[in-house]
């Protein structure tokens, strides 16, 4: 170790390796992950969210988690997003190109994309 | 992609409870579903909650699961991490609130009443990193303090930034940090040591253990910034060889540090130079003295030696030489980082930062805790503990181990600082707490601790040697029932003269249970030697087990379940019974307890 500058350079690689488990996170994307979630499709959905938060380098403020059935199986794979001192947005038959989709528009850019929401007309 | 990671406890409570089998359980459960790429285990220092161990925290749902098995391994990987369904049976739950909204919200650890009032600066990296992966401690911010003293800071700036942050040696002394630095760099020399005392030794204390096993990195990174500080390039860590954790990840530790370059030869690039060298202690408990501790690593007989030449002046090898507490060290990184006014900002007036404390004795969350200076002894016990099983009373607190003393029930709001624990006649000591119900006898508390020093007393010099064991000597004679009231005061005269005579620590703070019983709870002596009785019912010699002719039903049970066939029939019938009463002849009597924990009609008492 020569420098601060390679010490920073380790810090920067592992810190979101363990931003994980300070479990803050303004942002959580939950991924149904029950039976019939997995069923239809959830993993690659779920996989696509953590590695888009991690390459966004988004690991900070969203904490991507998993739960189990919530009532809607018809509509699987569904993934909530919560966010602080806003209303719950519920998206449904989510796909890995929908998520990335979501991450852009909703996570990073702070608009829900509505037509995936299970309000849409067109589910 | 790893999206969730498992905490499994590696500290020694959870180890010995069976955390390494889970771990491999874990890892078998996980390869099997295919799971192994997605999901990491860590294993971590000590998460404090040692009593429900072997504990386990699932991230980033931040699920705490308490009293795992092996066999509980595949649900929890089949529900909560294949399918998300959190495993509720096995979760912690002392947050106060319902399952229902447990449910939906990610349970967080710091809610538990457990964590809530605690404040984690010592052990904030025990329960969340790897201690043996170096990458994870500086994710943490680890080195960076090293970094930024060798950068940017003078030896006396950062001397003066600890002097400011008002912290004082975690050991038991309280001798504040900075001057003994300040002390060690006035010292000329042409060599200069830095010597982390690791030498724990108090019955019932572990935090220092759980600092070496949980975060070793810490110690080691501030080792080398007092080395910066004084001037030394030379450290050793005396810790007992029964740490055979904490020995294993220091070793690891020192070498990873090596290879990084954070040990070694022009550290940071600068002329720098520090090394590290563990020496193991054979468990003599005076080897936690400072002066004992540097002649042990010399070589030789572990015995200490007379103050002036203090160790600032003439310690390790005749060098100067810094010692502090593992503890003192793991707070010395934070200091640098966040200045001395963030750790000055939390504590009481002449006590700073937070102080860790091993919980023990008659106490429902028996575990580690680190709470800031001032909080009061009801917080600690009640809130932060749990309380005491089983609904019974709180009697007393011991702290400081043998060298320490007790705080009773009426001075339970204390609020728990160095100074105010002295001024009670009690000590903070390494911070051992030791709570005590009404079932304790304090004489008998402070026979244990006499026996303690008597077996550790070094026997260099007279006082210790000798003394200790007339006191001993005394609390027996008290406790078989023998004693007078002369014997008190005889034993209140040998305590002080103890103390004032000894050559070091261990003699000098010896009889200070006796010293503190005495003061609290003179009572319970004056009981013991006029009334010959013990008020707790502990003391054997002092007992008489009675049956209550009246509620005998005279069925036998006693008289089959005593060892030393002392129980016999009566010809006294009750009103309402059949068969004739039992009695004991209480000069036969062994004072087992047999009968009456046999007696399902609550006949027999004792007094």
């Amino acid at each position: 170790m020569k420098s601060l500058e390679e010490l920073l350079a380790i810090k920067a690689q592992m810190q979101e390796k363990v931003a994980m488990r300070k479990s803050s996170g303004d942002i959580r994307i939950v991924v149904g992950m029950a039976t019939c979630g997995i069923a239809a499709g959830a993993r690659p959905v779920l996989n696509a969210f953590v590695e888009g938060v991690n390459d966004n380098g988004l690991g900070a403020s969203v904490t991507v988690t998993q739960t189990g059935c919530i009532g809607i199986c018809q509509f699987e794979p569904v993934v909530e997003v919560y966010e602080k001192d806003k209303e719950k947005v519920t998206y449904v038959k989510m796909t890995a190109e929908k998520a990335k989709e979501v991450l852009e528009k909703h996570i990073k850019g702070g608009k829900p994309v509505t037509e995936y929401t299970i309000g849409a007309s067109n589910i | 992609m790893i999206r969730s990671h498992v905490l499994i406890c590696g500290g020694t409570g959870c180890t010995s409870s069976g955390s390494k089998a889970i771990r491999e359980k874990l890892a078998d459960e996980l390869k099997a579903k295919g799971l192994d790429e997605e999901i990491k285990i860590v294993q971590t220092g000590c998460f404090g909650l040692c009593a429900l161990g072997p504990v386990m925290i699932v991230y980033p749902e931040g699920t705490f699961y308490s009293r795992v098995t092996v066999d509980d391994i595949p649900e929890i990987v089949e529900e909560h991490l294949l399918k998300g369904r959190v495993v509720e049976r096995l979760v912690y739950n002392d947050t106060g609130s319902k399952a229902e909204e447990l449910k939906d919200v990610a349970t967080s650890l710091n809610d538990t009443g457990f964590y809530k009032k605690q404040k984690r600066v010592a052990l904030r990296n025990c329960g969340v990193i790897n201690p043996e992966n170096i990458d994870e401690y500086i994710a943490m911010d680890g080195y960076f303090a090293l970094g930024k003293v060798l950068k940017e800071m003078t030896p006396d700036d950062v001397i003066k930034c600890i002097t400011d942050s008002g912290l004082r040696g975690r050991g038991g002394g309280g001798f504040p940090t900075g001057r003994k630095w300040a002390f060690a760099k006035a010292s000329v020399g042409d060599k200069k040591y830095v010597v982390c005392n690791a030498d724990e030794g108090d019955p019932g204390a572990f935090m220092d253990r759980s600092v070496l096993e949980g975060d070793p990195h810490a110690v080691l990174e501030a080792m080398a910034i007092a080395g910066y500080a004084i001037g030394a390039d030379e450290g050793w860590i005396y810790v007992r060889a029964e740490y055979p954790i904490a020995v294993k990840r220091l070793e690891i530790a020192i070498e990873q540090a090596h290879e990084y370059g954070l040990l070694g030869n022009n550290i940071f690039g600068t002329d720098f130079n520090f090394d590290i060298h563990i020496r193991l202690g054979a468990g003599a408990f005076v080897c936690g003295e400072e002066t004992a501790l540097m002649t042990s690593i010399e070589g030789n007989r572990g015995e200490p030696r007379p103050r002036p030449p203090f160790p600032a002046v003439k310690g390790l090898f005749a060098k100067p030489t810094v010692e502090n507490n593992v503890e003192t060290f793991a707070n010395i990184p934070q200091i640098i980082l966040k200045g001395a006014d963030w750790f000055a900002s939390m504590g009481t007036e002449k006590s700073k930062g937070t102080k860790v404390f091993a919980l023990g004795g008659k106490i429902k969350h028996t575990g580690l805790v680190e709470i800031p200076m001032g909080t009061t002894l009801r917080e600690i016990i009640e809130d932060i503990g749990g309380g005491i099983p089983n609904g019974k009373k709180f009697k007393a607190a011991q702290t400081g181990g043998p060298s320490g003393g007790c705080i009773p029930a009426s001075l339970i709001d204390t609020p728990v600082d160095y100074d105010n624990l002295i001024s009670i006649g009690c000590m903070m000591g390494s911070g051992g707490l030791i709570v005590m119900d009404e079932d304790t006898c304090m004489v008998d508390m402070a026979k244990f601790f006499l026996e303690f020093t008597v077996d550790e007393s070094c026997g260099k010099c007279t006082p210790c040697r000798v003394g200790t064991r007339r006191l001993l000597e005394i609390l027996n004679k008290i406790i078989d029932g023998n004693g007078t009231l002369e014997d008190i005061d005889r034993l209140e005269s040998l305590c002080y003269y103890i103390k004032a005579n000894s050559l070091c620590g261990l003699g000098q703070t010896a009889p200070n249970p006796v010293l503190a019983t005495l003061k609290f709870f003179r009572d319970e002596y004056i009981a013991h030697v006029v009334d010959k009785k013990c008020p707790a019912g502990v003391c054997k010699n002092l007992l008489t087990y009675t049956i209550d002719k009246e509620k005998c039903i005279g069925c036998g049970k006693c008289a089959k379940n005593c060892p030393a066939d002392t129980i016999q029939r009566t010809d006294y019938i009750a009103p309402g019974h059949k068969l004739a009463s039992f009695a004991i002849d209480p000069s036969k009597c062994v004072k087992c307890g047999a009968c009456m924990a046999g007696c399902k009609f609550g006949a027999i008492s004792k007094q």
